[in-house]
């Protein structure tokens, strides 16, 4: 019975939310248009998506730039320790930089840097 | 100046074999942005070469009993076994995608690359001593399997595979993340063996039990039991054949791995409860599965549904337990891997010009267009019946022979009828592939080398796995031996 | 490695042959197939001559399937019954061979025909040989799927495919059972060995082996078409005619009689088993036998017949026997291989004409089809002194001997219906006024020689059979030859059933004869439905009908209705139809959104909740 506060937990949980699925079928006019019954939101036409978009470069870059990002996580205590991992660690760093540097090459090569 | 660091011990030994698989995908990655650009044939070589020298790695360690990096990663006879399964599916998938991308002109480094991380993937599950290793083998093996499911980017339903694979993947994946977490809680280790240890102390909670309740729905999902399979038959319809191979193998395989080792050896101590389940979602799979297939005229759905039912039965092995129980598992997966590898093999093979033959009555009268292809198609066929000497007749034996022996003969029943019903869909297929005319115009179809070598070795597999299964089916003993100190 | 290989090695070499080399072989393929047989045929002779004088033997190629303590190999048993149903499937199987080069002349799929009978000769020689019950079973599928191969052999009929996909199912059905039977002997014995079984049999509890024999016998039924798993032989006779003679009449339908009578110690030890055998088979004598009566297609007689007389078999072993079961078999072999050959070669005649409303008045223009098949028709309507005379005989006289009056009285009904249809066919075929059209009539012809050849020796066999093996009528020869397997059956011969046997000979016989030979036979007569019961029989008591209503349909409405519930994609095609009008990622977005992808996620947590409280509430 230890357990009965995480089923009272879970219990609210699916109460909030079959209440706020559920209300608003009761509360609320129905007052069905076509813009509604899309499947986007926001008021976005979903038949437009093809034109007035943003670029898809931004997002590859935001994911090149979430890489480096995560890696020099990696990079950063190693540096700090520098000099207690001895050569070890320096060759260490060379093997990670090494496959870093061959995904960026292929990055690079596919045309992935190019803005235009 | 502050001491040198001692460097940890670096025992990459354990990971050759992944190691090689991974160090091929790299190759291949930056092969595929150097010149000759226009052509990417020999990318599938190279990628072949890799997991050869990773099957090497796999012969020149076995027998060895390693583990590293604070016992996450094991290489012990079990795992080598699994990885001897993945790479031999992963071999001819890259030689049938060398025939069938080239005839559809989709061949590309990524392909390839992507294949061979999920390959590594999936050997690094079978290794697995802790579940943190697990869950990021796992995700290193969907992620792959997520893009190449949509690798045919022109195509609608590979598009719609991938998004339905990876949405509900993704579902899984938080079960068995939630029942890793739950675990942990419980006992207070992601190891195994500690968690085995933790957990033979006490009773079990109800924490662990639904912490396993949840990592039976992340396994589930993989290996695709009911009712965890609806992603199955969409995704194996949609994804490129070659792809539904290696979904309906490998993955299939891998996820087998790390659910016998995690409930073998960490759950050992819950055995009656998650046997008891087995019992029911083994009856409850394979009846689905086959009953659902009676019902299909789309070839690659009928053999998902197919492969679910083949799951059934092999959940039966773990119900049995004990030794023999997981060992007919593991040679079920091998005559499982070797014939539903050549039979989607053989339906890339038949893909017409520009677009693929899944319909049953495209197979119509193929016999006469290519009596070759249709023999083996027909001998694939005739395995996953269960119809002697051939693989899948061995393997069954073994499976229900073991569910028999632990006493649970019910379920054998339910067993043997669904394989007696299977025999009808199957049978179906040959009907129309011996007994109809084609309509249209005939297709020629000439395997490649690489296509007719990878269906060659299918098919000898699957007849010499039959004729003398003896030594293999030791092979599976000695490998689930690690589990059972 | 003994001898006894090369019996099946020979149909198996030739089969690979003419697979492999089939394009080369061609219209020649007989050059390989028909030697392998005979010299299949002349080691079987070697063997049988060895166990005969000697003692039976064990011999094994390897091991085959070895699982901890168990191991099973690839074993020969040879005793005086494996002597005996070697010589049978070789040497009818020779005969049958050399018909087929006349029979099958010009037909485009020469080359596979001839490996599909060798590769079915291959496998029955290795049912027979087999020493251990899985063997026994993998050779038991083999022949099944032979016999699959050569029904649908003229697939471009949609009946045949469907025939040939019929008796596959039916098949199954059968050996789920006889599956089942095998795993339970090895859970009981741990052995699957025939000796070892046998041996072990008596220290079964008997309700065990009632439940291991009756699951065998359920395959049993399923291979020799028993009730109620009879449905597809009739079917099966889309096969070519050579075909029905081997498979359908002489061979793979006795394997369930063979089966039966090899594993006696373990229906013994049951007792209620046997009585279970003995009642099937007495029903299916007379359940077939009725049918039988109303046919209008020659085959079919003679299917119905074949699925009649293997119950006579059963009925016998059922009894206790086992000798007057096994000597039935040989004798039918003969005769109703003789009868389907007679058959095949009236219809090659006739240029593929079936319906014995079209038939009549043959003798003359096929004088040794003709003369064969009355001699064929004798044996099996049980003539005096013909080969099917003596084995009926030994059949009633067991079933009486053992006091089973009831099986007794139905199977002499059986005999008397027997004669009267046997003798229809050869009425409607040969005699009478020739009732097809002049230029088919212009156009019959005797078959060549290598088709009239082994007719005659088939008769030969059922004139001589009788004599050479049934006497003396209280322990035969045949009884002496099977001694050391069956324990001799005793009981003296009563005169009483030779008597009886006679008289429903001559009344079967004469009732045929005032209706077909003395008044007119009315073509347009026959084979219309003229009262309820002739209905019922036309229709074969509606069997097929009640199955399609009672299994086939409900199963197929279940897997809909489940793909309906498992499956979205079946119910409204949606992956190919809807989406290539709408752009690509577009639509396939859009379904997301509808739900199918939330549904499937729905069921999911659904399973993941009814896990979750599986394990709470254990």
């Amino acid at each position: 019975m230890t357990y009965a506060p995480m089923l009272m937990v879970f219990a609210f949980a699916a109460l909030v939310a079959g209440a706020l699925l559920f209300l608003p079928k009761l509360a609320a006019p129905r007052r069905l248009t076509p813009v509604k019954a899309e499947p986007f939101e926001c008021g976005k036409d979903p038949m437009e998506i093809s034109e007035g978009r943003f670029a898809i470069k931004f997002s590859t870059v935001a994911i090149f730039f979430i890489l480096i990002d995560i890696e020099l996580l990696f990079v950063w205590p190693w540096a700090m320790l520098y000099r207690r991992l001895g050569w070890f660690g320096f060759a260490e760093m060379l093997v990670f930089l090494g496959i870093l540097m061959l995904g960026f090459f292929y990055i690079w090569r596919k045309g992935g840097l190019e803005w235009e | 100046m502050s001491p040198v660091v001692p460097p940890p011990a670096v025992a990459l030994g354990v990971l050759l074999p992944v190691l090689v698989v991974l160090a091929a995908a790299a190759v291949v990655l930056v092969l595929d942005v150097l010149p000759p650009r226009d052509s990417k044939a020999h990318l599938g070589g190279v990628a072949l070469a890799g997991i050869i020298g990773a099957l090497l790695a796999i012969v020149m360690r076995w027998g060895t009993d390693a583990r590293a990096f604070r016992d996450m990663v094991l290489l012990d006879t079990y795992a080598l076994y699994f990885d001897l399964v993945i790479c031999y599916a992963a071999a001819l998938i890259v030689m049938f995608s060398m025939d069938y991308l080239g005839r559809t002109g989709s061949e590309s480094g990524e392909y390839y690359s992507l294949l061979l991380f999920s390959t590594a993937g999936m050997m690094l599950m079978a290794s697995a001593g802790d579940l943190i290793v697990v869950f990021l083998a796992l995700e290193l093996m969907s992620l792959s399997l997520y893009v190449l499911a949509g690798f045919f980017k022109q195509r609608l339903t590979s598009g719609e595979a991938s998004m339905k694979y990876f949405l509900l993947g993704a579902f899984a994946s938080s079960f068995l993340l939630y029942g890793i977490a739950l675990i942990y809680g419980a006992t207070g280790s992601t190891n195994l063996d500690r968690i085995a240890a933790a957990a033979a102390t006490r009773n079990a909670e109800p924490m662990v039990l639904i912490g396993l309740a949840m990592m039976l729905v992340g396994f589930g999902f993989k290996i695709s039991s009911v009712p965890f399979h609806m992603w199955a038959p969409d995704v194996y319809e949609g994804a490129p054949t070659s792809v539904t191979a290696f979904i309906a193998t490998g993955s299939k395989a891998a996820a087998f791995a790390a659910m016998i080792r995690v409930l073998v050896v960490a759950l050992r101590g819950a055995q009656p409860d998650w046997s008891a389940l087995l019992w029911a979602l083994a009856a409850l799979t394979m009846t689905v599965g086959n009953v659902v297939a009676l019902a299909q005229s789309n070839l690659k759905r009928l053999l998902a549904y197919s492969s679910i039912a083949h799951v059934g039965y092999m959940l039966m092995g773990l119900v049995a337990g004990g030794g023999p129980g997981p060992g007919a598992v593991l040679f079920y997966l091998l005559a499982y891997t070797f014939t539903t590898v050549g039979a989607f093999g053989a339906i890339a093979l038949c893909a017409r010009a520009g677009e693929e033959a899944v319909e049953v009555s495209d197979y119509a009268g193929l016999a006469r267009r290519h009596p070759v292809l249709a023999a083996t198609l027909a001998l694939f066929f005739l395995s996953l019946i269960g119809i002697p000497p051939l693989a899948g007749f061995v393997a069954k034996f073994y499976l229900f022979g073991a569910a028999v022996r632990a006493g649970y003969i019910w379920l054998t029943v339910i067993a043997v009828l669904n394989s007696a019903v299977a025999a009808y869909y199957y049978l179906r297929v040959i009907v129309y592939m011996y007994m109809r005319e084609p309509d249209g115009e005939p297709v020629a179809v000439a395997p490649s080398l690489a296509g007719g070598l990878a269906l060659t070795l299918a098919v000898a597999g699957i007849v010499i796995l039959g004729l003398m299964p003896a030594p293999f089916a030791d092979l599976a003993q000695v490998a689930v031996a690690p589990l059972l100190r | 490695m003994s001898t006894v290989w090369l019996i099946p090695a020979f149909p198996l070499a030739g089969a690979l042959t003419n697979i492999f080399f089939g394009r080369s072989t061609g219209h020649r393929a007989h050059w390989i197939a028909v030697p392998a047989l005979g010299a299949s045929f002349l080691f079987a002779c070697a063997v049988a001559a060895r166990v005969w004088s000697g003692a039976p033997f064990t011999t094994t190629l390897g091991a085959w399937i070895v699982a901890g303590d168990f191991e099973t190999g690839i074993t020969a048993y040879v005793d005086n019954l494996s002597a005996v149903m070697l010589l049978v499937v070789t040497g009818v199987g020779f005969l049958i061979h050399l018909y087929s080069v006349g029979y099958m002349h010009g037909d485009p799929g020469y080359a596979r025909f001839f490996a599909y009978l060798n590769l079915f000769v291959f496998s029955m020689t290795m049912l027979v040989l087999a020493g251990n019950f899985l063997l026994l079973y993998v050779f038991w599928e083999a022949v099944g799927l032979c016999s699959y191969l050569l029904i649908g052999f003229w697939y471009t009929r949609d009946s045949a495919a469907n025939a040939g996909k019929k008796a596959f199912i039916v098949n199954r059905v059968g050996d789920f059972g006889f599956g089942l039977g095998v795993m339970w002997l090895w859970t009981e014995l741990g052995t699957l060995d025939y000796a070892a079984v046998f041996k072990g049999a008596a220290t079964l509890s008997p309700a065990t082996a009632t439940g291991i024999a009756l699951l065998l016998f359920m395959g049993a039924c399923g291979k020799s078409a028993q009730l109620p798993l009879h449905t597809w032989l009739p079917d099966a006779m889309e096969g070519p005619t050579p075909v029905s003679a081997l498979i359908h009449a002489a061979t793979m339908v006795t394997a369930g009689v063979y089966m039966v009578a090899r594993s006696h110690a373990l229906f013994e030890r049951s007792g209620s088993a046997l009585e279970v055998v003995a009642w099937v088979g007495t029903a299916t004598a007379v359940f077939a036998a009725t049918i039988g009566l109303v046919q209008t297609d020659i085959k079919r007689v003679l299917a119905y017949s074949t699925i009649s007389q293997l119950g006579y078999m059963f009925a016998a072993v059922g009894v206790g026997a086992y000798v007057a079961g096994i000597f039935h078999l040989v004798t039918h072999a003969f005769f109703k291989a003789l009868l389907f050959l007679g058959a095949g070669s009236v219809i090659h005649g006739l240029h593929g004409e079936q319906d014995l409303r079209k038939m009549g008045g043959l003798a003359s223009k096929m004088p040794i089809t003709a003369t064969t098949m009355w001699i064929g028709g004798l044996g099996l309507a049980g003539a005096p002194l013909l080969a099917g005379f003596f084995s009926k005989d030994e059949i009633l006289g067991a079933a009486l001997g053992t006091e089973h009056l009831g099986i007794f009285t139905l199977l002499l009904a059986g005999a008397f219906m027997t004669a009267f249809y046997t003798f229809r066919l050869l009425f409607l075929a040969f005699s009478g006024a020739p009732r097809m059209p002049r230029d088919v009539l212009q156009q019959a012809h005797e078959s060549p020689w290598v088709m009239t050849g082994p007719l005659l020796m088939l008769s030969v066999l059922t004139v001589v059979a009788g004599f050479a093996l049934g006497l003396p009528l209280d322990g035969s020869r045949f009884a002496h030859l099977l001694a050391s397997v069956f324990h001799p059956h005793e009981g003296e011969h009563a005169s009483v059933v030779v008597l009886l046997s006679l008289v429903v000979f001559g009344a079967g016989g004469l009732l045929a004869f005032y209706m077909y030979r003395q008044s007119a036979v009315k073509p347009e007569a026959i084979g219309q439905p003229r009262t309820w019961v002739h209905a019922l029989l036309l229709n074969a008591w509606y069997v097929d009908w009640i199955y399609d209503r009672l299994i086939v349909q409900p199963i197929y409405v279940l897997s809909v209705a489940l793909a309906q519930v498992f499956d979205v994609g079946v119910i409204d095609g949606i992956v190919n139809g809807l989406g290539r009008a709408v752009s690509a990622w577009g639509a396939g977005l859009r379904r997301l959104q509808t739900g199918y992808v939330v549904n499937y996620a729905l069921t999911m947590l659904a399973g993941a909740v009814v896990v979750v409280a599986f394990f709470l509430a254990r």
